[in-house]
């Protein structure tokens, strides 16, 4: 079905440039490479700004080293207060990783003109508007929070699908596959959705009244990349905790 | 395409963005409501009720988005097509 998302291209909308792909062949498999290029492109963008920030750390930090501090505590606050003050530490890098990766993708897909750069095909957009970028991240959250469960509980980590009462386990397994199933979608729709807002604007009007949605745009998606890290964290303290704990918000 | 699956399609797409949107728009309504009548009652606690107003919109919008998704489906990869 993930696949099926492929066919746009044989659409009058095509013109708007949603679904072509830059493919590469690699074996049996097709791959899309605009998205491995964008992403990248991100990878390298955020590995270089923790490397410049901390190769020359500073007792008092200024410049980008200040930036990148106060990134990560804006990081760890979002991980504390997710998963408690005993429990965050071990899960901040994977955590701030999502977010990080999202909201840098995200901005750089809405930021960067990307159109400058000419493809033989599709186009360079943010990766978080294919559906198997985002469908991977949400299954590596669904890894994380299962190895997180029997990290900490063994096998007893199954006594949560029958906990309060075992007529609930359809109900508790099914909230497995929903979590995954959620968690792509939500990010995959709003940005699609963003970017697709922009394009029919931009066909309609080119100048100028497109920027308020643009401007929207950024905001849902930095707000998108802050929903993932937080249900990320919040799933993986609920795979930590078991039932019947107190909801943090 | 089959203009009948194709017209079906389209009203179909149309009815999941707009049913989908009838939920969320009631409960964001309810949500930003209750949110400014907290802000008024207590004015000092007004970064984290929009810190949290912000996150739970986020969370009503994603519920619009699946109608979307759908309908994205529905036009762009019909599956009976």
């Amino acid at each position: 079905m993930l696949d099926v998302l492929n066919t746009f291209n044989f659409l009058p909308i095509a013109e708007l440039e949603v679904g072509n792909h830059l493919y590469w062949h690699i074996g049996n498999l097709k791959i899309h490479g605009q998205v491995f290029l964008v992403s990248w492109f991100v990878i390298a963008l955020i590995v270089g700004a923790s490397v410049l920030a901390t190769q020359n750390a500073q007792r008092i930090p200024s410049g980008i080293q200040n930036f990148m501090e106060y990134a990560l505590e804006f990081l760890r606050d979002l991980a504390k207060s997710q998963l408690g003050e005993k429990e965050y530490r071990p899960w901040l890098p994977f955590v701030g990783t999502l977010f990080l990766f999202i909201f840098v993708s995200n901005w750089s897909g809405a930021l960067i003109p990307w159109k400058l750069i000419e493809l033989p095909e599709g186009e360079l957009a943010a990766p978080t508007n294919d559906i198997n970028t985002t469908v991977a991240l949400a299954l590596l959250t669904s890894l994380a929070y299962f190895y997180a469960g029997f990290r900490k509980r063994g096998l007893g980590y199954f006594a949560k699908y029958i906990e309060p009462t075992p007529i609930l386990l359809p109900i508790a397994i099914l909230e497995d596959f929903t979590k995954p199933l959620s968690l792509s979608f939500r990010l995959f729709g709003n940005i699609l959705a963003d970017e697709l807002v922009v394009a029919v604007l931009v066909l309609l009007v080119p100048l100028f009244v497109p920027i308020p949605v643009m401007m929207l745009g950024l905001f849902t998606s930095a707000i998108q990349a802050l929903v993932f890290a937080t249900l990320a964290a919040a799933y993986i303290h609920e795979a930590l905790e078991g039932h019947g704990e107190e909801e943090h918000d | 395409m089959d203009p009948l699956v194709a017209a079906a399609s389209v009203l179909a797409a149309a009815l999941a963005v707009g049913l989908a949107a009838i939920g969320p728009g009631i409960g964001q309504g309810n949500a930003s409501g209750q949110a400014v009548e907290g802000i008024a009652r207590q004015p000092e606690a007004e970064g984290k009720i929009r810190g949290t107003l912000l996150l739970t919109l986020a969370f009503m919008e994603s519920l619009t988005i699946y109608g979307l998704v759908i309908s994205l489906v529905l036009l762009f990869a019909n599956p009976f097509a």
